[in-house]
């Protein structure tokens, strides 16, 4: 097997190296900076050009070597390259190929390009490792222009009857979606600090992100009256987001994730407005992706595992489950001295 | 259904009260009244009759999605709701369409007179000419239960706003056996002198649990009942007929033949609310609730069931007394016109007065409140008795005084996803007490948890998952809960021996370790002393 499914993560033998390790290894190849796939702990780390700032944000003083997308590198007797993922700034695609045999760890993907993020770009492999966060037919997203436009419309009118429109995101990849294509003539946009932070990084990279205004205790909510404000999802319900107004003032709330075409999900979180976006492949694009590898086996790794798999099975793929530590996208953020 | 979809939406995307009422009066401002009969009708949990199995929805909606049935079945849990799945998984609508809401209610009523192959090409010529929402709401016409976050009480202030009446006088309107084929929003609305309905109900006053006892004032103003637990019952008789209602508007005339005899003895317009009771007639007093259960769901009663559990109404007010509504009267009023009336009722008729528990100061009702479990009672109901029979769930004149739930400490063994609201978060739990070293099942619960403590658990759920069993998870024992509950009774049917009334889960006992949870003989100690 070019790759296997490992205690730690998914390990190459022919390279001696992990995939995105759950725990401490020697050699880990990193697909994004988000956390299930890039944590502490490795001695050495490899990324692309543009995951690294954001991941060395993230865990500090690590020792990681970049690489560009599609240029190939030899590891033991592995051959290996990145490519887009379209998931979020610099994610990638891992392709290893031994001795002929080709399979590509994908990470996290979306298909669709956000206006933000390298587009993905299909790779032909023999044996593709895919993720299910939304692996079933319920799930299609619109297109983005209008998912922005709804967002613009819900701020527009947020703005006109003085209130604040906040919005719930991840810190990095979905908040900063939404900054690059939303229409920032409407009025001010404010962040969260964690938000804030990795737009700090992005933007050192080069990536152009408008203006926007870090919200501190030192800042005058009222000189911002009407502004988007950008927030981390577990700030949604705490008193940080009350300061923008409450009672007859209130906030018009509302989160951006794929979960949101759910209205169960969307009355739980009991925010006034869901706005369907996801940087992960809806049931379509799973598909599609799958199909534009010209894989024959697939392994499936975190989100709905078992009926995806079973799906493709169906489809004539040989595939499989494996378990893994990746989360995909997820609204239910906890604290882990909870959990654990 | 262009413009019921417009009111479904502004509903969905707001939380706020105001802005929900708001809607809903813009709505009723502009909607045809066949329109805003069938909407109230809707959001008063009225609907058209099934006239197509979800069976075959869901069969037609796999077949026009592409998708293999079982891939649907899989999907319907984790979206928790089968409109919305359906409308989720097929392809977008090809055609459009502008009926508006009640044709297609037409549509859907008239579902059950064609064969299947015509009910098929209808819904699927439905489903391919509305948009999402849309198509969401026809299949949720179809199936029933339309729940859009409006109670009934929001869309009667709604209407109060749209038409200018009075929200008590609607709330009585809107009361009883009518549908949107029976009536006219004219003659149910609007209407000074609604045709007058024999067998309309009023509304419910409902009370909230104490607070705090302190706030009452003077003892002397207010009156003490005992308060048993049954089933909330009015019992309207009108025209030499009976009609006895439940407090979720349902007709439940049938299922207690008890009653039929009363209109004989009782003077037509007299309207009674109370609890209805299984009665223990040789002890003349209640029996325990377990009593009453085998009879809520049955439409007809066995000789056998009428025998071992007679029901009784145990009146507490009186509504209607000689033809005249008498809500407006004070509380000791009306319970002196109740007293007189069931003064002349023959001995044997099957209605008992909830009688006034005489005390003179808070401490000596207290006191009896303690004995609350041993007369099989849940504590008192506390009422003004300057007070007039206000409607719906109101704070001030009425009060339930219960007393304290028992509790026990169970550890978390089994877990579930829920459904709606709660889909994909894990919200049904079962609860194990030790026996020794095993763990035994005893109760299931579903509340009192905040939604961020079913998010903390669903996160730990996911990741100490031992076993799956469909949609059951075994966990690793770890987490101690405490269960708070009304009553315990023996029950054979379960591993543990009993069956807990009302269980929820008052607390997450982070403190303690799973080892100090309670055993089975706690358990069946409390059932010696409550049982």
């Amino acid at each position: 097997m070019v790759l296997e499914f490992k205690p730690k993560g998914i390990y190459c033998p022919a390279g001696d190296f992990y995939i995105d390790p759950w725990k401490p290894v020697e050699r880990a190849l990193i697909t994004h900076g988000h956390a299930d796939h890039s944590r502490w702990g490795m001695k050495h780390y490899l990324a692309t050009e543009a995951a690294t700032p954001v991941i060395k944000h993230r865990l500090g003083d690590i020792n990681i070597e970049t690489i560009s997308y599609a240029t190939a590198r030899q590891i033991g007797d592995a051959k290996v390259s990145f490519h887009p993922a379209g998931h979020v700034p610099g994610s990638a695609q891992i392709r290893i190929e031994v001795g002929g045999e080709v399979w590509v760890a994908s990470g996290d993907y979306k298909t669709v390009d956000d206006g933000l993020s390298e587009p993905f770009e299909p790779v032909k492999c023999h044996a593709f490792i895919t993720e299910s966060t939304f692996g079933l037919p319920v799930f299609k997203w619109d297109r983005q222009e209008d998912v922005i436009a709804g967002i613009n419309a819900w701020w527009q009118a947020n703005r006109e009857a003085g209130r604040f429109s906040i919005i719930g995101a991840y810190a990095l990849g979905k908040a900063q979606r939404i900054l690059a294509n939303i229409d920032t003539s409407i009025g001010p946009i404010l962040t969260h600090g964690a938000i804030e932070n990795t737009n700090a990084v992005l933007r050192a990279q080069g990536i152009a992100l408008p203006d926007t205004v870090r919200v501190t205790p030192d800042t005058n909510i009222k000189d911002h009256a009407g502004g988007l404000v950008i927030a981390t999802p577990s700030a949604m319900n705490g008193p940080w987001a009350r300061k923008f107004g409450t009672g007859a003032s209130a906030t018009s709330t509302a989160f951006a994730s794929g979960w949101m075409a759910m209205r169960g999900v969307r009355r739980r979180r009991s925010a006034d407005r869901g706005f369907v976006m996801s940087d992960h492949a809806d049931w379509e694009g799973l598909n599609t992706a799958i199909r534009a590898t010209g894989a024959e086996r697939v392994f499936v790794t975190h989100g709905y595992t078992q009926q995806f798999s079973r799906w493709l099975g169906e489809q004539g793929y040989d595939a499989a489950v494996v378990e893994t530590e990746f989360e995909g996208e997820s609204l239910d953020q906890v604290d882990p001295e909870v959990v654990a | 259904m262009k413009r019921f979809a417009d009111l479904f939406t502004a509903l969905d995307q707001t939380t706020k009260t105001n802005a929900k009422v708001a809607a809903l009066a813009a709505y009723f401002a502009v909607a045809p009244d066949t329109d805003k009969l069938w909407t109230i009708a809707l959001l008063s949990g009225r609907r058209p009759k099934r006239g197509v199995t979800t069976t075959l929805l869901r069969e037609w909606a796999a077949e026009k999605a592409d998708i293999p049935l079982w891939l649907f079945e899989e999907s319907y849990p984790i979206v928790g709701d089968l409109s919305e799945t359906i409308a989720l998984v097929l392809p977008p609508a090809t055609r459009s369409s502008d009926k508006p809401l009640t044709e297609w209610i037409e549509i859907v009523r008239d579902l059950g007179q064609h064969d299947p192959p015509g009910k098929k090409r209808i819904v699927l010529e439905a489903w391919d000419s509305l948009p999402s929402i849309e198509r969401f709401l026809f299949n949720k016409l179809i199936t029933g239960g339309l729940r859009i976050g409006v109670s009934q009480k929001l869309m009667t202030r709604a209407l109060a706003q749209a038409t200018g009446i009075e929200e008590a006088t609607l709330a009585h309107r809107l009361m009883g056996d009518w549908t949107p084929d029976t009536t006219t929003f004219d003659d149910l609305i609007l209407s000074e002198n609604p045709e007058a309905d024999a067998s309309k109900p009023y509304p419910f006053y409902l009370a909230y649990q104490l607070e705090n006892l302190g706030d009452l004032g003077d003892a002397s103003d207010w009156r003490a009942e005992w308060k048993w637990d049954g089933i909330r019952g009015q019992l309207v008789i009108r025209r030499g007929t009976h009609h006895l209602w439940s407090r979720g508007e349902e007709l439940i005339t049938d299922r207690f033949p008890e009653f039929a005899m009363l209109p004989d003895f009782v003077p037509d317009g007299t309207v009674f609310d109370g609890e209805i009771l299984a009665w223990d007639h040789a002890e003349d007093r209640p029996q325990s609730f377990n009593a009453l259960q085998p009879r809520i769901g049955r439409k007809t009663v066995p000789k056998k069931l009428l025998k071992e559990a007679p029901a009784v109404l145990y009146v507490y007010d009186l509504l209607e007394h000689q033809g005249q509504d008498i809500r407006e009267q004070s509380y000791d009023i009306r319970r002196t016109h109740l007293a007189e009336v069931i003064g002349t009722l023959p001995n044997d008729a099957p209605i008992r007065l909830s009688a006034n528990q005489p005390f003179s100061n808070w401490d000596e009702l207290a006191t009896l409140r303690e004995t609350s479990r041993e007369r099989l009672a849940e504590g008192f109901m506390l009422k003004r008795g300057a007070s007039p029979y206000l409607s719906g769930r109101k704070k001030g004149d009425w009060w339930k005084w219960k007393v304290d739930p028992l509790m026990i400490d169970a550890v978390m063994i089994y877990a579930q996803a829920g459904s709606g609201r709660r889909a994909n978060l894990f919200t049904d739990f079962t609860f194990a007490v030790w026996n020794g070293n095993d763990l035994v099942p005893f109760t299931k619960a579903y509340s009192g948890l905040t939604d961020a403590e079913f998010r903390k658990i669903t996160a730990w759920v996911k990741r100490n998952t031992l076993q799956k069993f469909g949609p059951v998870r075994q966990v690793t024992p770890e987490h101690v809960f405490e269960i708070a509950f009304e009553g315990i009774q023996r029950s054979p049917r379960h591993k543990s021996g009993v069956a807990l009334r009302f269980p929820r889960m008052s607390r997450w006992r982070h403190d303690k370790p799973m080892q100090e949870a309670n055993t089975l003989d706690d358990l069946k100690e409390m059932l010696d002393q409550y049982g």
